[in-house]
């Protein structure tokens, strides 16, 4: 606590300088506004500089006092210091913020800012311009938030959402300003000088939905991921619409009244559609370019990420200079090509840009929060109307909830999950408005409106109001919705471990559901992606470069399979043992533990264990720095075996991770790691062993009976044929010609097989929408580009390639089994199953 | 599955038009046995399973793009084409639970009986509590899971059991000293009858507390 008050103190230093170097200001410009200060502003500082010059100089001096050189630029930075130590307060105490949200005491802490400002000048100073807050604030957020856009998920909710971002904006806006205007003209605000069209105005301005104070609470109590995207997205495309909306109503206001005639009415509304539509196709225009762009900035690494960041500032400041929709431009951008950067960038790059992203985005989100309460301290703008302000207030929930309601009604016709009622409650209530509101009602025009401070009075207590109360309240009654989805009683052993395998079952189930269903839309895009637009925008080897694991592994078991056949022939007994571990360098690492240092981490994590995605980067850090065994300090663990702590500990710690935890991609402040890829390999290194063994197994069951030796040349010659492609890619595992036998593979099967790894895992692994394309996860990636790696040896196209041709005339040989009708050798294999797991212990 | 005891009244005339439309005239890829009984599995599938229509229609298109020749069952590798089967630690578990003892297919019915343990429990109760258990039902699903330890069908989680499934979820570092002492104890924490082994009433107790609905569901099938 003492830390902390040494903070505040250090803190209203800060401020207290900041306002004395703007009062120095003060002085030369009367209503200077901060923060970037744009250029014109930067040349009078200058041109004022230049003032004392020429003034003669005695003698030489050594040192100068040059405040005039570095005021702007030393503004800024200050402000930017203070406001980021002001998110660094406020994440001190962790009892304020979870009840109030971040974005809440953000602005309250710039209430404080404010006063301080307000004390020191007797004058607002310092507020948010609308210029600096959409050019210089707004882009990085947007980015951001565009980039890492959980985007099957988006996509496959895409309807829905444009429901939600066109229809009911549009709504928001026509109904609160209609009924604005309605009770004006009922006489409840007393006398004011707002025609409709200014309302309407004014409502288009208050549909901008804000999500990040929504996507924090969401963060923090895991809503499903449906209701997660919808309003994230809807948050995120709402914002380009109300600008467009904002700019149609404008224009009519400049227009004037009468001159509004039908066929105005119907530009209006054509703009709308050109204004949003054009913004959207700019930014995947520019998508095409950015991903383009990347399959060649390897040559220069080190600003690779750089090269994201400045494309998408340009889409956005080019769609603003054709007067498109700049932040559905840069949105379109992010969304569209992340999946192809992501792959044709190194690693390192995709990290950086996506550390960069944060950095740049939470420091600007800070920063609009703080000056949201900053700018309220003034009092130019504040017009008190109470029955305007509370009016306002009623409306714009109650129209939200009405037009959610009706929306969703709509949508749940025809939707197959239908959005349930909890969940568009919620949807409604957190219809919170932000900084956007704010910009727009600043960028007003005191000539045409002349009720302006009134509006952006207004406009700010309902900032406040949504911000701070409705996110107070936000996460009790997402709670109070939701009481059956919060457990937390898997202290038991038991319980750990069947929570584990609830989860599993229920990955898997989806899985073989196909989770998010499969459509002819789809699987033609998919299928255009795969041969087209993959080849325009991905590099070559990125194309390859993922299939890397699956492509060992295939090789791996093409070789045991090899082998088998080989080993059979010479020694002429079928029992094929092998030490796979010798071809798994990966599995030898076993990894030390010492107890010892982990204990108290493990007593301190004791309370809450519910496998949270808090969890992961624990187990990762614990796991992670000891990659070598050292034979003592395994032994000393053998022996601290005996409590009931460490069972717990090796159950936390290394039960496998299920991708259930992965599911809400995009975070605010930090990007998770999703399923280790190291994990997700073992298993299936392991999965793809045992079903090769119950094959064998299978095999070496029946095979003796009908061993004979025209067969085994016949076998031989067959795998020669076939397995040709395996020998280059068995001694460069990883060169060049990985590529080139997994699409030799492909062809050669492609006709009897049809795609199976593609077809099965179209609704899982579609290319195009794969979220965890972010998570930089190889095994998730692996599958789309390529269909011959994806071959698992239990599909039947293996099998046959594994057998030989003559196998088709039924022959009773078991490796035939996959194809042969099942009634015959199958309740063999299928009791070789259970049996496997005997061979992995 | 004939044991199921369902009055046929109840099902809508035009949900059996749909089901016939969608199941009956795609005969080619049922087994005969299905054609036979298509009242009561007409009425099973659509009131037992309480899946809505639409569902049927969406699992049936994955029944068949699972069933990649065609044939109008599903085989073991069938499943294994699937790719997130093959990076789930108990995927084989999951793929033997779709096949009772003996068989080696798995026909529609069985496939829908089987994912309707995972719809998520109905909101209203059946009024008559004569009617029998849903699938989907806390009880079901628990068995459902109980199974997948259960591999040699003994209706207990011996000892072996445990240690072979733990073993297939846990990560290779693990020792197998550990992993004794962690089947010891997971198996001592919940036998209550001393029998060294884990019987399901045994397992159901262990769970009381858990939301088995909340966890076991899926979104998919609401």
């Amino acid at each position: 606590m003492a830390f902390l008050k040494n903070f505040s103190l250090f803190l209203i230093l800060l401020v207290i300088f900041n306002t004395q170097c703007g009062a120095v200001k003060i002085e030369k410009k009367d209503d200077y506004t901060f923060k970037k200060s744009s250029t014109d502003t930067g040349s009078t500082t200058n041109t004022s500089g230049d003032g004392h010059e020429p003034a003669a100089i005695q003698t030489l001096p050594i040192v100068t006092w040059k405040w005039h050189h570095v005021e702007t630029p030393y503004l800024v930075a200050l402000w930017i210091l203070t406001c980021w130590l002001c998110k660094l307060v406020c994440e001190l105490n962790h009892k304020i913020t979870s009840v109030i949200p971040e974005s809440g005491v953000l602005i309250i802490l710039g209430f404080v800012l404010g006063g301080i400002v307000w004390g020191a000048d007797k004058a607002q100073t310092f507020k948010l311009v609308p210029v600096n807050f959409f050019y210089y604030l707004l882009p990085q957020i947007i980015l951001d938030a565009s980039y890492c856009m959980p985007n099957k998920l988006f996509f496959s909710n895409l309807g829905a959402i444009l429901v939600h971002a066109v229809i009911a904006t549009c709504w928001n806006a026509a109904s609160v300003g209609i009924a604005l205007w309605g009770c004006y003209e009922g006489g409840a605000m007393g006398n004011l000088d707002i025609g409709p069209l200014q309302f309407l105005l004014f409502g288009a301005l208050l549909s901008a939905v804000d999500p990040v104070a929504v996507i924090a609470v969401f963060e923090e109590v895991h809503v499903n991921e449906v209701l997660y995207i919808l309003v994230f997205g809807e948050s995120l495309l709402n914002d380009g619409v109300t600008v467009v909306l904002y700019n149609v109503f404008d224009a009519f206001v400049s227009l004037g009244g009468p001159k509004i005639n039908a066929a105005e009415i119907i530009k209006g509304i054509i703009s709308f559609f050109v204004v949003a539509f054009g913004g959207s196709f700019l930014g995947v225009v520019f998508a095409v370019i950015t991903s383009m762009l990347t399959r060649i900035t390897y040559k220069v690494q080190v600003i690779e990420a750089g090269f994201i960041i400045v494309i998408g500032y340009l889409s956005y400041l080019t769609a603003e200079m054709l007067s498109l929709s700049a932040i559905l431009s840069i949105t379109f951008m992010g969304v569209c090509c992340q999946k192809y950067i992501n792959a044709n960038m190194d690693e390192k790059s995709v990290t950086t840009l996506r550390y960069t992203l944060k950095v740049m985005a939470n420091g600007s989100e800070t920063m609009i929060f703080i000056f949201l309460g900053v700018s309220a301290i003034d009092k130019n703008i504040w017009v008190w109307n109470t029955g305007f302000i509370l009016l306002t207030i009623l409306f714009i929930i109650v129209f939200r909830f009405m037009g959610c309601f009706f929306l969703n009604w709509l949508l749940n016709m025809t939707r197959l999950i239908p959005i349930s009622f909890t969940d568009q409650l919620v949807m409604s209530y957190g219809g919170l408005r932000g900084a956007v509101a704010y910009g727009l009602a600043a960028l007003l025009d005191e000539k045409k409106i002349p009720e302006k401070n009134l509006m952006l009075g207004t406009t700010l207590i309902i900032v406040y109001f949504t911000v701070v109360l409705q996110g107070i309240t936000m996460k009790p009654l997402v709670q109070w919705l939701n009481v059956k989805r919060s457990t937390k009683s898997d202290l038991t052993l038991n319980g750990k471990a069947n929570n584990r395998v609830f989860e599993h079952v229920v990955t898997a189930m989806e899985d073989i559901c196909g989770r998010m269903g499969d459509n002819w839309w789809t699987r033609n895009w998919n299928y255009f992606e795969k041969n087209y637009v993959c080849w325009l925008l991905m590099k070559k080897d990125a194309r390859k470069i993922n299939d890397k694991i699956l492509g060992a592994f295939h090789t791996l078991n093409m070789e045991d399979a090899r082998n088998y056949v080989i080993e059979n022939e010479a020694t002429g007994s079928l029992g094929f043992i092998r030490n796979y571990d010798a071809a798994n360098v990966d599995f030898k690492e076993k990894l030390a533990f010492d107890y010892q240092d982990i204990m108290p981490n493990i007593m301190a994590d004791m309370s809450d264990y519910d496998f949270n995605i808090e969890n992961v980067p624990v187990t990762s850090i614990i796991r992670n720095p000891i990659p070598s065994v050292s034979m003592d300090i395994h032994e000393q663990d053998m022996r601290n075996i005996n409590g009931e702590l460490t069972a717990h500990h090796i159950l936390d710690q290394n039960l496998y991770q299920s991708r259930m935890h992965n599911r809400p991609a995009y975070s605010r402040s930090n990007y998770n790691t999703t399923q280790n890829p190291e994990e997700v390999q073992e298993i299936f290194q392991r999965t793809m062993r045992n079903r090769l063994e119950s094959f064998k197994a299978a095999k070496r069951g029946v095979s003796p009976a009908n061993k004979k030796i025209s067969k085994h040349s016949k076998k031989d010659s067959a795998m020669k044929t076939n397995g040709k492609p395996v020998d280059p890619n068995r001694t460069h595992p990883f060169g060049d010609e990985d590529f080139e036998f997994s699409a030799d593979s492909a062809s050669s099967s492609e006709a009897a097989a049809n795609f199976p790894g593609r077809r099965s895992g179209a609704g899982i692994d579609n290319p195009a929408f794969i979220h965890e394309m972010e998570t930089s996860s190889p095994m998730r990636n692996t599958p789309q580009t390529q269909t011959g790696n994806s071959r698992l040896p239990w599909t039947s196209t293996d099998l046959k390639r594994l057998a030989p041709p003559r196998m088709t005339d039924r022959s009773t040989d078991s490796v035939m089994m996959a194809d042969a009708p099942v009634n015959e050798k199958a309740p063999e294999k299928h009791e070789d199953k259970p049996g496997s797991h005997n061979t992995r212990l | 599955m004939r044991c199921f005891d369902v009055t046929r009244r109840s099902v809508p005339a035009s949900l059996m038009k749909l089901y016939k439309s969608v199941i009956l005239n795609k005969q080619i890829h049922q087994p005969p046995m299905l054609i036979e009984h298509k009242h009561t599995h007409a009425v099973n599938i659509l009131q037992l399973f309480t899946i809505s229509t639409a569902h049927i229609i969406r699992l049936h298109d994955r029944f068949k793009e699972l069933d990649t020749e065609r044939r109008g069952y599903l085989c073991p590798q069938d499943f294994g084409a699937i790719k997130g089967l093959a990076i789930n630690p108990i995927g084989d578990r999951i793929i033997g639970a779709f096949f009772s003892p003996g068989r080696e297919t798995v026909d529609f019915y069985t496939f829908v009986k089987i994912l309707a343990h995972f719809r998520p429990a109905d909101n209203i109760r059946p009024k008559e509590s004569s009617s029998p258990e849903p699938i989907n039902s806390r009880t079901n699903k628990l068995k459902f899971v109980f199974q997948m330890y259960d591999l040699d069908k003994d209706g207990k989680i011996s000892r072996i059991d445990l240690l072979k499934a733990l073993r297939g979820m846990l990560e290779m570092q693990v020792t197998e000293e550990q992993l004794d002492s962690i089947v010891d104890r997971t198996i001592q924490e919940a036998d209550l009858d001393g029998d060294d082994a884990i019987s399901f009433e045994e397992f159901r107790k262990s769970l009381e507390k858990v939301n088995i609905d909340h966890k076991m569901s899926i979104r998919f099938l609401r």
